[in-house]
């Protein structure tokens, strides 16, 4: 078991006036003690490339997302974090000239494989942008929005659902009386939830996110943070991110990216506890990156 | 960053200490004379100055001189007797013409405003940097290029010879060939200020492309689309090269849509032609019905233009 200096960062409690009080997390549940092999794994990473055009952005990435955990992507910038988690949902398509080789399976089937359903595949793995991105429509419609496109429901039914997923977001309390505002007139933290609302309304099995909270402020990363804890009983969560801190805070296991390379994946303590690697130990100690 | 800097960091990266560029000694530069940068900004902004004021002094001549001129033709008569039939008649006015040249417009742009719509929705979302886009996106620059009065022989070509008569619809074809390319490349300029986040979030809910481009992409980008069609539509209403070889002009009211005297079928007074026809002509009563014409034209662009930026200045950011 590990040191606590890990799961609460000194300089959050020097702030705990301004930050609400974050979840308990059990220590066992933070990827130390449990049996990695033994847990069932949602998404299964194998020998994945990635090119952008002639460039080779990933190189032989392997990694193992495990069910009902946060799995963190760490590592200085431009080191492929993002471009990993791009792949697994094919959101890159939108560009023809980039590129994924490998396998990543999920539910059995090659992400990559040209006969995956993308528009189901994106339904069952959802995700969350840097920069929050409403819709050009209201709070309601803007979480109406995958829910219209993959189930036919009744207009009861849509409402409660939108009501749920904006409760489990941890924002309905926030917008209820805005259902019917436009959703970019929300704050950007709670335009950030909104996503996140719209994202898991539509029932996926995995959330991707691609460093949330880099473009808001601390109280609305403590709330998203809070957020992604609770989320974890209900989906599987890789978290891109460029805050350590945060990456402490909430992930079980992480990965650490250098040069389009996976250098370390194990649990989130030993990562920032016990390194096996250089390069690892390196960053985040801050020697670079 | 200069590279010894770059390279001391990358090997400060590597693990090589960092504390080389300390070393590194600057003689403390010259100072830039403020008095010379503040004449520089003098010159310039005087230039500046005077380029705009001569173009804003031109437009101020043009329509101060029509006004003049063309406010006294505006009476009731104007807007509701069609041309004068012949220089005795003392009666008279441009109504005929300003129906002609709003339905000839508004046909234009119900041919060229959805095509040009989805034409830029193409060039921005699928086409992209791709061959054919690339050509299309060519094709249409050089086309906004052609003097107007070419488009009308075009249209003279493929509409009026093979007909073998005028009509108001061929006038139409003519402007919408007009329209085509500047609403296909300003709906490309707006809809490539979305941000792709947009384009990904929509993407990433499991929409397929057309859905995401239509509702998500198109809906941000509403007011900037309705500017667009809206200034096309302005852009070609004064033209009048183009009607010379399509329309004519006819001093009737329009009969409908087919027959000599309908819309498909034969000359249709319109605006531009007309006031044309009426300025060149000896008799003072109908060269100050041209003014009036001419006012009315200029009042009209003008007050669109004014219009739709006001209306819609929320959808130059996107």
């Amino acid at each position: 078991m590990v040191g606590t200096a890990v799961d609460e960062p000194t300089q959050m409690q020097s702030s705990a006036t301004v930050i609400p009080p974050r979840l308990e997390v059990a220590e066992d549940r933070r990827g130390a003690g449990e049996d990695f092999a033994a847990l069932p794994t949602e998404i299964s990473v194998r020998k994945l490339d990635f090119f952008y055009g002639k460039e080779q952005a990933l190189f032989g990435n392997h990694i193992e997302i495990k069910k009902n955990r946060v799995t963190a992507v760490i590592g200085p910038s431009g080191c492929g974090k993002s471009t990993h988690i791009r792949a697994y949902n094919r959101i890159f398509n939108l560009y023809r000239d980039q590129k994924a080789k490998g396998e990543i399976l999920f539910d059995g089937a090659n992400v990559l494989s040209s006969q995956i359903d993308l528009l189901d595949l994106r339904r069952r793995i959802g995700m969350i942008f840097q920069k929050p991105s409403p819709f050009p429509m209201t709070v309601f419609d803007n979480v109406a929005y995958g829910l219209r496109q993959h189930y036919r429901l009744s207009r009861s039914d849509l409402s409660n659902r939108i009501e749920d997923a904006l409760k489990r977001s941890a924002i309905w309390d926030e917008v209820k009386d805005k259902l019917h505002q436009p959703g970019n007139a929300l704050s950007g933290g709670q335009q950030q939830r909104l996503c996140i609302a719209r994202a898991i309304a539509a029932e996926p099995d995995v959330l991707l996110m691609d460093e949330p909270c880099s473009a808001i402020d601390p109280v609305a990363t403590a709330k998203i943070e809070e957020l992604i804890l609770t989320l974890k009983s209900k989906y599987t969560i890789v978290l891109v991110t460029h805050n350590m801190q945060q990456a402490a805070r909430v992930s079980d296991y992480t990965a650490f990216f250098f040069q389009g390379r996976i250098v370390e994946f194990g649990p989130t303590t030993k990562i920032f506890s016990n390194p096996a690697e250089k390069q690892t130990e390196e960053y985040i100690t801050g020697r670079f990156g | 960053m200069n590279s010894h800097r770059r390279q001391a960091i990358e090997r400060g990266a590597a693990g090589a200490p960092l504390c080389a560029v300390a070393d590194v000694r600057y003689a403390p530069p010259r100072r830039r004379s403020v008095a010379r940068r503040k004449a520089t900004d003098l010159v310039i902004k005087g230039f500046s100055w005077i380029g705009a004021s001569f173009g804003i002094a031109v437009m101020g001549f043009i329509v101060w001189e029509v006004v003049v001129r063309g406010a006294g033709a505006l009476d009731w008569a104007f807007f509701t007797q069609p041309t004068p039939q012949d220089v005795t008649s003392s009666a008279g006015g441009f109504a005929n013409a300003i129906v002609g040249t709003i339905v000839i417009t508004g046909v234009a742009a119900l041919i060229a405003i959805p095509m040009g719509f989805l034409g830029g929705v193409y060039l921005a979302e699928f086409g992209r940097n791709g061959r054919i886009a690339t050509g299309v996106r060519m094709i249409a620059n050089v086309v906004m290029g052609v003097p107007s009065i070419i488009v009308g022989v075009f249209a003279f070509a493929i509409i009026v010879k093979p007909l073998q008569h005028y009509s108001g619809f061929a006038g139409s074809v003519a402007l919408a060939f007009i329209m085509l390319p500047v609403m296909a490349r300003t709906t490309e300029d707006i809809l490539n200020l979305v941000p792709n986040e947009l384009r990904e979030s929509g993407l990433a809910m499991g929409a397929p492309r057309w859905k995401v481009t239509l509702g998500v992409i198109c809906k941000a980008a509403r007011g900037g689309l309705i500017t667009g069609a809206s200034l096309a539509i302005v852009r070609v209403a004064g033209e009048t090269a183009p009607l010379l070889f399509t329309v004519l002009s006819s001093p009737y009211w329009m009969t409908g849509l087919f027959g000599p005297g309908g819309f498909f079928g034969g000359p249709v007074a319109n605006l531009t032609k007309t006031i044309y026809d009426f300025s060149g002509s000896p008799y003072p009563q109908w060269q100050e019905l041209a003014w009036g014409g001419a006012l009315v034209i200029i009042i009209a662009v003008l007050g669109m233009n004014i219009l739709v930026r006001l209306l819609f200045q929320r959808g130059k950011q996107w």
